[in-house]
């Protein structure tokens, strides 16, 4: 087990997008996440920093481990100054976004995800927190 | 069966087809897919046992091993929108379980006993060609002898022509009590609908009251197809005509009564246009080929002769309805 630790990536061209999918990748498989785990981890980093880079200013994508009642996860937080979610439920409504739009992914983030945390606030920006907890096989199936 | 198991299955298929290339394990990759559909196997999981069982085969060249990546990478998003699939069905279960509720609640505004006035026999048939109805009818008894009715078409079908006519049914309902005449009956029904409807949407209806004391039937048309009055002396139809808008067009419209007298044997025919509009092979159904069907059947009580109108039709469209149909038929006997 390595020691817990974190990344944060900016995000502000799509470059940074590709970084923060890296950094994803690689914790996760360092703790031990299968291979689709970890490339399902990394499009759901993906998917939050595209709403990032697309609707607001300026945008970080934090990742982190994280332990509880002796299980071991990765935590990604995703927070930003935008515009804000109008609507979230619209948000999280599955086909909502057709085009790779506002809300893009969310609901298939929170699918792939074991716990899903979104707060937005119009003017002011969107909170998203997601974890995914290694199973003792290592994968985890998003069901 | 296992994950092991299945990638076993999996890997036995692959070296068959490789030593063999038959049909059958083509078939069996088939009977495979449907297991793993059953087990809700993801796509990406699927390049994922692809890969695994290839190596169980023997050595993977290094590029064809890390080319599953990239198919892994693109499967997810199929993953992604075979998973939204599960949350697809259940919205699409409760709004189907809503709109049977729905639907049971629009029967029970439509009146569940057609009127009995001596001298006079009435029929209907009324088909929604959908789970909710666009056409409304109406009977309202005033006395032993006197009996109004309604016919409306509202524009569209579903659900949003279905919550139009609840709001009809509410607002005739109020002017059935202030015993207005038919035209003012449809000058009224006109504002409410106006002022409520949404403006890509308006109602056809005929409003009539029938008394049975002479047998005269009085009624007001808003741009309703007009229906026939069948003349037994002639032998004959005629149209019912009438003129005035379509409810829920202009405000402030105006409609104009008519009256016809009616002699034994004779009849009134109202419809809604899903009776007229349907298509008979590549052509559309005429009016007057419906007169012919009306005229096999006139000599019938009004029931039978509506009941078979609608078989004849329905068989005359390959049991097809494209539209949701009422007729009302008023014979004196």
């Amino acid at each position: 087990m390595t020691e817990p630790y974190s990344e944060q990536v900016n995000i502000a061209t799509e470059a940074d997008i590709v970084t923060a999918r890296q950094i994803g990748r690689n914790m996760a498989r360092q703790l031990g996440f299968g291979t689709i785990m970890q490339s399902r981890i990394a499009t759901t980093i993906s998917e939050l920093a595209r709403n990032i880079y697309l609707y607001a200013d300026s945008g970080t994508i934090f990742i982190e481990q994280v332990e509880r009642d002796s299980r071991v996860g990765l935590r990604i937080t995703a927070a930003d100054t935008g515009p804000g979610i109008a609507d979230i439920r619209k948000a999280m409504e599955d086909g909502y976004s057709t085009s790779g739009g506002l809300g893009a992914g969310l609901p298939g983030v929170k699918r792939m995800m074991d716990d899903f945390f979104l707060e937005s606030v119009p003017g002011k920006g969107t909170r998203v927190i997601v974890v995914k907890w290694r199973n003792e096989a290592g994968g985890g199936d998003p069901g | 069966m296992t994950d092991y198991d299945l990638e076993e299955q999996y890997a036995r298929l692959l070296r068959d087809y490789r030593e063999g290339k038959g049909e059958a394990q083509l078939y069996g990759a088939q009977q495979l897919g449907k297991q793993l559909l059953a087990r809700n196997v993801s796509p990406e999981e699927l390049a994922d046992l692809h890969g695994r069982a290839l190596e169980r085969l023997g050595p993977v060249p290094e590029f064809v091993r890390e080319s599953f990546q990239i198919l892994t990478e693109i499967m997810i998003e199929y993953g992604n929108a075979y998973r939204s699939i599960h949350s697809w069905r259940s919205r699409h279960q409760q709004l189907e379980s809503e709109i049977a509720v729905a639907s049971a609640m629009q029967q029970a505004l439509l009146p569940q006993r057609l009127p009995s006035c001596p001298g006079v026999d009435v029929g209907l048939v009324s088909v929604p060609a959908k789970q909710m109805s666009g056409d409304y009818y109406d009977f309202v008894c005033h006395d032993s002898h006197r009996f109004s009715l309604a016919i409306a078409d509202i524009t569209g079908k579903g659900i949003p022509a279905a919550m139009c006519m609840s709001m009809l049914k509410y607002a005739i309902d109020g002017l059935g009590e202030m015993e207005l005449g038919p035209a003012d009956i449809l000058r009224h029904l006109n504002n409410v609908v106006e002022r409520n409807l949404d403006p890509s949407m308006f109602v056809t209806m005929v409003y009539g009251r029938y008394d049975a004391a002479v047998h005269r039937f009085c009624y007001a048309t808003a741009g309703h197809e007009p229906g026939f009055l069948y003349r037994r002396a002639e032998d004959r139809f005629y149209d019912l005509e009438g003129r005035g808008a379509a409810l829920g067009i202009a405000p402030g419209s105006t409609y104009e009564e008519r009256e016809v007298a009616l002699e034994p044997g004779d009849c009134l025919i109202l419809l809604t246009d899903g009776v007229t509009e349907r298509k008979v092979g590549r052509a559309y159904f005429q009016r007057e080929e419906l007169v012919s069907y009306l005229q096999g059947e006139v000599g019938a009580p009004a029931q039978e002769m509506a009941n078979r109108l609608y078989r004849r039709l329905l068989l005359l469209s390959q049991f097809e309805l494209p539209d949701d149909y009422t007729m009302i038929i008023l014979r004196r006997t």
